[in-house]
């Protein structure tokens, strides 16, 4: 891999070796000295054209761990408000010498441009663009999926995959990139997903996806599911009459208490619930699920430190760096 | 093509009253047998085998095909106001490479072609140029703002005589607007074209909505916004008895719409570019904004649905779109880039490769597409005429055989996003004829033609 953009085009081989790379930066986090020298002397680049302070702080928290330089890029109040664009940015950076640029963007596409285009030669971290990818995210979820898939199997998380696990993921499937890089991912790793929504929040075109579609949550915890992922749902999307109010979202759509009580019901006492955050209580996750003990959203915050640590450091670390026919596979 | 002058004063400037006189020796005319043309002071003096003429400039044309010199309905020309993206001179060169003797310059520039005053400037920067007629396109409605109907038949007096009337970039979507726009031109035996795109349908719409934008993340931009449009225009079109052209049809769905009309006896006429007749949706997944344009590329179901629609004519006529950009507006992200492609100079190769190579059109259905068709609707009276004595001389002389690789930096036009770049094509446009006068001899730009009347105040020559 040269550049991590997306999970479409992501084999399993890479998304294991991510996870178990991620499983060795894992245990670093635990020692009483949390800093490695792999990347001493490198330059991470943080250039963010969106406000994203979680995720650019577990970057952040990710490439200090890995000794490397960490400069933060943020769009607003920078060169980029008055108007610089992206290849000039691009250009200024890689002038400074970075080795890496983890980029943020409200503009699909924007990493792929990146790492197309001869602007800038750097490893191109996607950490969310637009409403395409967001591939750490994903693997921070699969990571966090995969401990408790194979802790109840009692079987080491290290070189596992997820085949059998019956994942559901509810909410705006249309504008998140999150939802899109989990079901590349999960197809990948052998998992059985499902999407929950409105049919006004799905996009048109799902029905390729390899993925089954459901637009009634009770009915798929009925089936049986082993991780309920919920989604962020935004307010202002019932503006644009995605759905008529946010009382009716939060009881057809969102994991309510009542919905909490039936995982314990159904006799799914080991359905573990996720949230990307941040959360909207009460809209699309009480605020009883969001702190019941089947609940991952803390875990999933720690995971990302480990799962960024091992991208930054399977992109650039020297030695690891693999042969130019099979770097394009991540495009 | 071997070309010798017979004597030394004909293949010079062309002076007032006369463009000298060139004898076409055995070019296929529109793609049958070989014949010649002989072409003196801006007429076909002769047409048959074995002519001859004194003192002519011989053009040994064997191999090549002979067509009426194209009419693009729909370009770009951009002046005035972004002289940076392409100007009237600079257009009209790539048009004349392009083969082309006539081309509809859109009235989207700045200002907007909503008055007599700058379609006539526009008009007058082509005649002064002197490569293709420039025939500008007025403004539906001032400024392009879709609330009041801009002077039309100002437009339509003018010098510029304008015929045709578009907001292209954007769509008259008022319905009532659109009535009174399709109504008033009858007056003047003139046609709305119309860019159909439902507008709040297709509110920060970046690309084709379907399987492919479902992965990128990328706004959609459904069939159904440009397709419920024309079902409306048709209509409108039927019910005040108008003249109707729909710009760049990019849809399966609105080629049928366009048939039930045409079946029903509705005056309507439709258009598809080049790039809707090869290009798919497919090649947005490279984010590459070259690829970027209004209508979005579609699915390879709607390109094999575009081209048997003009194989046959459903679909009237290619226009281009052309549509150059300076390069700052395409090396950007996808979301950020300006819509649009450049066109003229690959027009002719991607319909040669798209619909003549493929078996669906001869040589005189291409005539028919570029040349007659779209001469009638923008009612040019001396363009798009049939190859024959006595007919104003716009020819243009076509090697089939011919491959080239695009390579946008070396085109004519300012603009160099060309989505072609890179791709091997068919053709050649080897000579371009433009009121007798060669504007492109030997597949290079030759002279300008000089209007008799402007010849005296225009510079001797050159360019």
């Amino acid at each position: 891999m040269k550049h991590l953009l997306s999970t479409e085009g992501l084999s399993l081989g890479n998304a294991v070796r991510i996870l178990d790379t991620a499983e060795e930066m894992a245990a670093v986090g635990d020692r009483e000295v949390k800093k490695l020298p792999a990347l001493r002397g490198r330059t991470v680049v943080n250039l963010f054209f969106e406000d994203s302070t979680r995720t650019r702080i577990s970057f952040e928290a990710a490439a200090k761990r890995l000794s490397a330089d960490v400069i933060n890029f943020a769009a607003k109040g920078s060169s980029v408000s008055k108007g610089e664009s992206l290849k000039d940015t691009a250009q200024t950076l890689s002038a400074m010498g970075a080795d890496a640029v983890v980029i943020r963007h409200w503009a699909s596409g924007a990493p792929h441009r990146l790492a197309a285009t001869d602007w800038i030669d750097a490893a191109v971290i996607n950490a969310g663009d637009g409403t395409h990818e967001h591939p750490t995210q994903a693997l921070l979820d699969a990571f966090t999926m995969r401990r408790h898939w194979t802790k109840l199997a009692g079987l080491p998380s290290t070189g596992a995959d997820l085949k059998g696990m019956r994942v559901a993921i509810a909410g705006d499937v249309l504008h998140s990139r999150v939802a899109r890089s989990n079901v590349w991912l999960l197809r990948t790793l052998g998992a059985e997903v499902t999407l929950v929504a409105p049919p006004t929040l799905l996009p048109i075109g799902v029905e390729q996806w390899p993925c089954s579609v459901s637009y009634n949550m009770d009915e798929t915890l009925e089936k049986g599911v082993d991780a309920v992922m919920m989604l962020r749902v935004q307010g202002e999307r019932m503006n644009a009459s995605y759905f008529p109010s946010t009382r009716e979202y939060s009881r057809r759509w969102g994991f309510d208490d009542n919905r909490l009580r039936a995982l314990d019901s159904l006799g799914l006492k080991d359905t573990i619930i996720m949230h990307p955050g941040p959360m909207n209580r009460g809209l699309e996750i009480s605020a009883a699920a969001a702190d019941s003990p089947r609940s991952t959203v803390l875990a999933q915050v720690r995971n990302g430190v480990s799962v960024r640590m091992a991208a930054l450091y399977l992109l650039l670390s020297g030695d690891t760096r693999e042969p130019a026919a099979t770097l394009k596979e991540s495009n | 093509m071997a070309e010798q002058s017979a004597d030394n004063g004909t293949n010079n400037n062309a002076t007032a009253g006369s463009t000298g006189t060139y004898l076409i020796r055995g070019a296929a005319i529109l793609g049958a047998g070989a014949e010649d043309l002989l072409i003196r002071d801006g007429i076909i003096a002769g047409r048959g085998t074995d002519l001859s003429a004194d003192g002519a400039t011989i053009i040994d044309a064997d191999g090549l095909i002979a067509l009426p010199g194209m009419v693009d309905v729909h370009t770009h020309l951009r002046e005035p106001g972004r002289e940076d993206a392409e100007t009237v001179e600079t257009g009209t060169r790539a048009a004349a490479l392009g083969g082309f003797t006539a081309v509809h310059a859109m009235a989207n520039s700045t200002p907007v072609a909503d008055t007599a005053g700058v379609v006539e400037q526009v008009h007058s920067l082509g005649r002064a140029a002197g490569w293709v007629d420039v025939r500008p396109v007025g403004a539906v409605t001032v400024g392009l703002a879709g609330e009041q109907l801009a002077e039309l038949g100002a437009m339509a007096d003018s010098r510029a005589r304008v015929r045709m009337f578009s907001d292209d970039g954007i769509c008259v979507h008022d319905p009532v607007l659109m009535r009174r726009a399709l109504e008033y031109v009858k007056a003047f035996d003139g046609v709305v074209a119309q860019h159909a795109q439902e507008p709040r349908l297709t509110a920060g719409a970046q690309m084709n909505e379907g399987d492919v934008s479902a992965v990128l993340g990328l706004t959609g931009w459904p069939a159904v916004a440009e397709e419920s449009i024309i079902a409306r225009d048709v209509l409108l079109t039927q019910h005040v008895g108008s003249r109707l052209h729909v710009c760049h049809v990019s849809t399966a769905g609105s080629v049928e719409i366009i048939r039930w009309a045409k079946a029903r006896g509705i005056n309507v006429t439709a258009e598809v570019t080049p790039h809707h007749l090869l290009l798919t949706d497919e090649l947005v997944r490279s984010y590459d904004p070259v690829y970027k344009v209004n209508p979005p590329l579609r699915t390879d179901a709607d390109v094999q649905a575009l081209r048997a629609a003009l194989a046959d004519g459903t679909i009237d006529v290619v226009g281009t779109d052309h549509a150059p950009h300076p390069s700052e507006h395409k090396e950007c992200e996808w979301a950020q880039a300006a819509m649009g492609m450049t066109g003229l100079e690959t027009a002719l190769s991607v319909v040669q490769h798209a619909m003549i190579e493929t078996g669906l059109m001869t040589w005189a259905d291409f005539a028919r597409a570029t040349s007659f068709a779209p001469a009638g609707i923008g009612r040019l009276s001396d363009q798009g005429r049939p190859l024959e004595e006595g007919e104003p001389a716009n020819i243009i002389l076509v090697d089939p055989a011919a491959r080239w690789t695009v390579d946008p930096s070396t085109m004519a036009t300012m603009g160099r996003n060309s989505p072609f770049r890179g791709m091997e094509l068919p053709g050649k446009v080897m000579a371009t004829f433009f009121k007798g006068h060669p504007t492109v001899l030997d597949g290079k730009l030759n002279t300008p033609y000089r209007h008799p009347a402007d010849a005296a105040t225009a510079p001797a020559g050159g360019y």
